[in-house]
């Protein structure tokens, strides 16, 4: 099967047929706006990561609300799963607890559309089967009219994304996919070539969660991406820190956090903190990180 | 080389010339029970093994759901499995090593008075159980193993439910000098505490997993985690047909010996093939080893046995195509425990082997075209045959396999005097004396009184001092 083959900025002919490969979201989606404004700014996007319902349904949209007025340009809902293979263990408590709560896929959807309403570019960061289990079509629809403007499937490799390439692409979400360092360039082209909105590139071999350094195989990856696309590459995992933010900000075009923001709110949970200050602190990080990515970040660099 | 005699995706320049040519001592059984003429049975066999396909599906299960850090593994692993199938000093390399070191062939048993006690079929027992490590599972690891070496990497990661799985990599590690580090989860390492000795005992780690529901599937779950930080010099060596493609087919392979080996004994003792086939399933590869090389006889019944648990009704089993339904774990498309919102359910059974809320793909395919059958036998039916194998024939089995034994029993009566049924005894059972001895009520009265009274959820109170010494041991080894 032949790729097709487009740039970000090759308009999309949703009534043309459609390969499996093909990518048909449109050429302003709002991820593409997201990424042009940033660029525009001569900065970074700045991608933050909470789990939905986490504590609570309520606690995590305000949570994840908190984010975007501190500065993170778009939101990654977490749908919480069973097992999280790709996940370290602050996400992993965080997870569970939610799942023990009773969180469900449409709590997450209501999430996505309560975040939304801030305008930040919303997608849902999730493992596979409870999209499966939903119903594909039916979940790009519903995520769509919740507002949301794509989704993150880490564990669906581009041979197996016939039926969410084409869901997402009737519902204009925009399907993003991971690379890794262990990435061949033949793999590179092929999730570049189905992927919308911008290419998650892994800095490490590793699961989810804080390191002391960023990999140094990101650099390289980005520019290896760099290669076979023009789409935006953003960089995930490990990234803890302004001072980490900052330095990826200077190779990539998107800077992803998830651990720390989680570890805020995990902490504050075991320490029966107030709520209100724990989303609170949630927001003092993301605004460090905000300053990260602008380069205008205190000298101190932040501790999460 | 019996092993490799069928033909797969990763060695599609294979073919059964070349198999014939080369046959090694073990595969003269196959060579010779291929040999009655069985048109249908032939292009059956055509179309079973052209299974999975190039893309690692069994018709809509299998593939490959991982995350992208780990394609290249499976790529680079395909290809070294590819390569390793078609190097006769690979395959003359394992074959000394199941017939010198594993003990293969294993014997085929007539369970006499176990026949007569039942009054049904008459019961023939592939003895798994008498392979090095006990039970079936040293085949696999053999191969996988041995192609780690051949792939380079020097440091093997494993997930044990049982602990069978876990003993069987510990040791073909401390044989082949690798480092093995075996992921067990907390609930499992206290059901199968000897194990977890058996296995540090031979060198490896064992690292007890506190996450998620503590068995099985989380060990999994942590082992992939590993995986995917090492995978440069790591070698996951799954333990059943799951996971993603090539891990389903290539342990089905390394299995597939214990159907050629029986397929040939049972022509050999009795003149002609049986009428069923039993084995137990849990992942599935003690049975997908012995159905493989009887798919294309179709007048073969093949029965697998789910375990019930304290029944499919109840919720609390680990039947994953009685109780479940399609869906992705773990890296495949299959059968699986879940709810409506697509999480994972807890399994529950008291055997620790079969304790897995997934089905190995090829058994979900099976399922579907209706070429095997599963049933489904609960731990009370399984803990009855466990017993009463132990009285009638002097084996004392797994509780796995136990399982397989409950279901035969059924098949045998359904079958009548006539018949010959084959039941995979894919395990012994020294691992669960303690776990029998307590549903038995065998323990002198202080044991007993600590125990409790609930069989199927030994004492608690017992179990909390197992684990802390289980974790105890694991943090002197680290």
């Amino acid at each position: 099967m032949t790729a097709v083959h487009r740039g970000p900025a090759e308009p999309a002919h949703p009534q043309a047929a459609r390969g499996p490969e093909a990518n048909g979201r449109t050429m302003d989606s709002r991820l593409d706006a997201c990424f042009a404004a940033a660029r525009a700014e001569g900065r970074a996007v700045l991608v933050g990561y909470l789990p939905a319902g986490y504590p609570t349904v309520d606690g995590a949209i305000a949570a994840m609300r908190a984010m975007v007025a501190a500065g993170v340009d778009v939101v990654e809902v977490g749908l919480p799963y069973s097992d999280p293979t790709m996940d370290g263990p602050v996400i992993q408590e965080a997870a569970d607890a939610a799942l023990r709560g009773g969180v469900t896929t449409r709590d997450v959807l209501r999430t996505v559309e309560a975040v939304a309403d801030t305008g930040a570019p919303t997608l849902v960061m999730t493992y596979w089967n409870p999209v499966e289990r939903y119903g594909v079509a039916a979940f790009a629809a519903d995520l769509a009219a919740a507002g949301g403007a794509g989704a993150i499937t880490p564990d669906l490799p581009p041979e197996e994304a016939g039926p969410w390439l084409t869901a997402s692409a009737e519902r204009g979400l925009d399907p993003v996919f991971l690379v890794a360092p262990s990435s061949s360039p033949a793999r590179l082209r092929r999730v570049a070539e189905i992927t919308g909105g911008f290419v998650y590139a892994a800095s490490l071999m590793g699961v989810t969660g804080a390191r002391a350094e960023v990999g140094n195989q990101a650099a390289g990856l980005v520019a290896r991406v760099r290669e076979v696309t023009t789409l935006p590459v953003a960089v995930g995992l490990g990234v803890s820190t302004a001072t980490q933010a900052a330095q990826v900000a200077t190779f990539a075009d998107g800077v992803i956090v998830g651990s720390a923001l989680v570890r805020v709110l995990v902490d504050g949970q075991r320490r029966g903190e107030d709520p209100q200050a724990t989303v609170a602190r949630v927001g003092t990080l993301a605004a460090d990180l905000a300053r990260g990515v602008r380069g205008t970040q205190s000298p101190v660099p932040a501790t999460a | 080389m019996a092993w490799r005699g069928t033909r797969c995706v990763g060695a599609a320049r294979y073919s059964r010339t070349v198999a014939i040519r080369t046959a090694a001592p073990l595969a003269a059984p196959d060579a010779a029970g291929s040999a009655p003429s069985r048109p249908l049975g032939v292009e059956a066999a055509a179309g079973w093994q052209s299974f999975p396909d190039e893309s690692g599906h069994f018709g809509r299960f299998g593939g490959r759901f991982v995350p992208e850090a780990l394609m290249a593994a499976l790529d680079e692993l395909t290809e070294a499995y590819a390569q390793a199938r078609a190097d006769e000093a690979f395959v003359a390399e394992l074959d000394g090593l199941l017939a010198t070191y594993a003990g293969r062939p294993t014997p085929l048993s007539d369970a006499h008075r176990l026949t007569a006690h039942i009054g049904g079929a008459r019961i023939l027992l592939k003895r798994e159980d008498l392979a090095h490590t006990g039970s079936h599972k040293v085949n696999n690891v053999l191969g996988q193993c041995l192609l780690t070496k051949r792939m380079g990497k020097t440091r093997v990661i494993a997930e044990t439910g049982a602990g069978q799985h876990g003993v069987a990599t510990a040791t073909a590690c401390a044989l082949l000098g690798l480092e093995c580090v075996v992921y067990m989860g907390e609930e499992d390492t206290r059901r199968q505490a000897l194990n977890v000795a058996r296995m540090r005992l031979l060198g490896a780690e064992v690292v007890s997993v506190a996450s998620g529901s503590r068995t099985l599937k989380d060990a999994i779950n942590e082992a992939l985690r590993d995986w995917v930080a090492t995978v440069d010099h790591t070698h996951y060596c799954i333990g059943s047909v799951m996971g993603p493609h090539p891990f389903p087919m290539m342990v089905r392979d390394f299995q597939r010996i214990i159907g050629v080996e029986a397929r040939a004994q049972v022509l050999d003792r009795v003149g002609r093939l049986p009428d069923a086939v039993v084995a137990c399933v849990g992942g599935g590869s003690n049975a997908m080893g012995i159905f493989h090389r009887f798919i294309p006889d179709t007048e073969v019944a093949l029965i697998g046995c789910e375990a019930g648990g304290d029944g499919v009704a109840t919720g609390r089993h680990a039947a994953a195509i009685a109780g479940g339904a399609p869906g992705v774990l773990h890296g495949m498309r299959t059968f699986l425990l879940q709810d409506d919102d697509g999480q994972t359910r807890v399994s529950h059974s008291i055997s620790a082997g079969l304790d897995y809320p997934g089905i190995g793909p090829e058994h979900a395919l099976l399922h579907e075209t209706g070429r095997a059958s599963y049933r489904v036998v609960d731990d009370a039916a399984a803990m009855d045959a466990l017993g009463l194998v132990a009285r009638t024939e002097g084996i004392l089995v797994a509780i796995e396999s136990a399982h397989a034994f409950a279901g035969a029993f059924d098949v045998a009566r359904e079958l009548g005097p006539e018949a010959i049924v084959l039941v995979s005894c894919s395990g012994r059972g020294d691992k669960d004396v303690d776990t029998a001895a307590r549903w038995f009520s065998l323990l002198d009265e202080p044991a007993a009184a600590s125990a409790g009274g609930d069989c199927t959820a030994p004492g608690a109170a017992n179990a909390d001092a197992v684990v802390a010494t289980a974790r105890d041991a694991g943090g002197a080894q680290r």
